[in-house]
């Protein structure tokens, strides 16, 4: 050989030890996609058996056929002085605010806790307290404080997202790998760029599931938030139609929160695959 | 140059180790790396080879002695010493090319210029066109040669390998040692290796320390020029097969089992 190494044993280098193995997004038709979908058929079948035969009454139990006439109207006509949209979209503009704060409040948090043992010390407890009190109990104590408006309602679901929020990110910076922290260190990173270019991105992947975890609990928070003096909202349309026992509509809206719901949860887990592709794999 | 006198790191009583409390890990190492060495740390696992490495690195401050990068005191990491580690430490989020230009960009370097630089040191370790790849879709060896790229981005005087092959597969393993060669031969880089293969060692050093069980003394320091023969055109395999390559091999071997066979 003259060279040091030949121009063969570079190529041969550069072909990857093993074709890279990417993660199997089940195709639309896939086994598991079928099943669960004739899962929801059968309920859905069950349902309306149950009502043509009649062995539950209506009042208690509508046949799926009312309900969708039922949500043809409300998404018209309304309910309550406002369409279905109107409700869920008071609704979601709820959650996304509460969101937005928590976010802008959480994630610094979380980032310093888990830097600073000190600070871990001082606002751990406190997080720990509070985080398994469902809202509901604390619910009249915002009331006394914050009053009946919008505030209060918005408080409530920013305060159950902010839990777990706090703890993923605190905890995905606590895991941050040595040695990539050493690596930058040795290249001189200051204290800013660490966090900048190694621990913030590190702690990403914990960061969105926190994420998704406090979407969701704020998301099933909203009813008992629209619990107090709302005027829209899919929490007070079920509320309120529950009092006139219109049981189709107490149905359509808990249809139409657990749709949203789902919807909310695939959203968040592509964006988790998007901005994480290498969770799990590096 | 890289000066060490009288380095001495004392234990510092890691968490759920019952054995050699009290035992220093190294103790009055003294070693000088002259400018374009290819310095090889050799001994038995656990003897505190990566210790010394991060003694240099600046990760870890020695309880005794003094250690030097040209005349200046170690006092912690910095860019004038470059890191390559055994588990790679590459950031999964930045692509190859901008992983290799980490150290520029957290120097404040011009994107375009910092770019080239990448490019530059991605060539020279034979990995022309995988800059845009994500780093989590490549093979150890190939990562390993990203973060080589990484830590001669940042331009510094003294490149140091915590047991950087010692994650790959034997094949790979040997091409990485030549493509290390190359690299050496390249730039003109003072580099210090920590190994716990011998014939790595013998093969790579010019100069070899192989150290003792703890705590820690050099008991062989040996200059050799099997490396510097390689870089100058002798193919590996037949530098490996020479007799006194072998003699040498064995020698240092004795020397690694001697200390390994005092701990039984």
């Amino acid at each position: 050989m003259d060279d040091a190494i030949s121009p063969m044993t570079v190529r041969a280098l550069a072909q990857p030890a093993e074709p890279p193995v990417r993660e199997a997004i089940a195709p639309p038709w896939s086994r598991p996609v079928v099943i669960s979908l004739l899962s929801v058929l059968v309920l859905l079948a069950a349902w309306q058996a149950v009502t043509a035969a009649r062995w539950i009454e209506p009042l208690f139990l509508p046949p799926p056929a009312a309900v969708w006439e039922k949500f043809a109207r409300v998404a018209g006509e309304g309910y309550m002085d406002a369409t279905l949209w109107q409700h869920a979209g008071a609704s979601l503009a709820r959650v996304a605010l509460a969101l937005g704060i928590a976010v802008l409040t959480a994630i610094p948090l979380g980032l310093w806790m888990g830097l600073s043992p000190t600070a871990r010390g001082v606002f751990d407890p406190l997080i720990e307290f509070y985080r398994p009190v469902p809202p509901l109990a604390y619910l009249p104590l915002i009331v006394i404080w914050f009053g009946i408006g919008e505030l209060s309602k918005v408080l409530l679901i920013t305060l159950a997202i902010f839990a777990p929020l706090v703890i993923a990110t605190a905890t995905g910076v606590r895991q941050v790998d040595e040695t990539r922290r050493r690596a930058a260190q040795a290249f001189g990173a200051t204290r800013w760029q660490l966090l900048r270019h190694v621990v913030l991105p590190s702690a990403l992947p914990e960061i969105l599931t926190g994420l998704r975890v406090g979407l969701g609990v704020g998301w099933s928070t909203l009813v008992a938030a629209e619990l107090v003096a709302a005027t829209r909202g899919l929490g007070f349309m079920v509320q309120s139609a529950a009092q006139f026992l219109a049981t189709d509509i107490v149905l359509l809206g808990i249809f139409t929160i657990a749709l949203i719901a789902f919807g909310l949860e695939l959203g968040l887990r592509a964006l988790q695959r998007r901005l994480v592709p290498w969770q799990g794999r590096a | 140059m890289v000066e060490l006198q009288a380095v001495t790191v004392g234990y510092r009583g890691a968490a759920g180790s019952t054995t050699a409390v009290n035992t220093p890990v190294l103790d009055a190492i003294d070693w000088q790396i002259s400018q374009g060495a290819l310095a090889v740390l050799l001994g038995p696992s656990g003897c505190g080879k990566s210790s010394l490495l991060n003694v240099i690195a600046g990760f870890v401050t020695p309880s005794g002695g003094r250690a030097s990068v040209s005349g200046r005191a170690i006092t912690g990491p910095g860019a004038d010493r470059g890191v390559v580690f055994q588990d790679d430490a590459l950031l999964p989020w930045l692509d190859v090319l901008n992983n290799v230009a980490l150290p520029l960009r957290l120097r404040g370097g011009g994107r375009a210029a910092r770019e080239d630089k990448a490019r530059e040191f991605l060539a020279l370790v034979g990995l022309e066109g995988f800059e845009s790849r994500p780093v989590w879709e490549l093979s150890g060896g190939m990562r390993q040669r990203v973060g080589i790229a990484r830590a001669l981005a940042a331009d510094p005087e003294v490149l140091l390998m915590d047991e950087p092959f010692g994650a790959l597969d034997a094949l790979t393993r040997e091409r990485m040692q030549e493509l290390l060669l190359k690299v050496w031969q390249a730039t003109g880089k003072t580099i210090v290796l920590v190994t716990h293969g011998v014939e790595e060692a013998v093969f790579l050093a010019t100069d070899l320390v192989v150290l003792s069980r703890r705590p820690a003394r050099i008991v062989q320091h040996r200059l050799l020029d099997f490396g510097r023969r390689h870089a100058q055109g002798e193919a590996a395999r037949a530098i490996k097969s020479l007799p006194e390559f072998v003699a040498v091999r064995e020698q240092v071997l004795g020397a690694v089992f001697a200390q390994d066979e005092a701990l039984h």
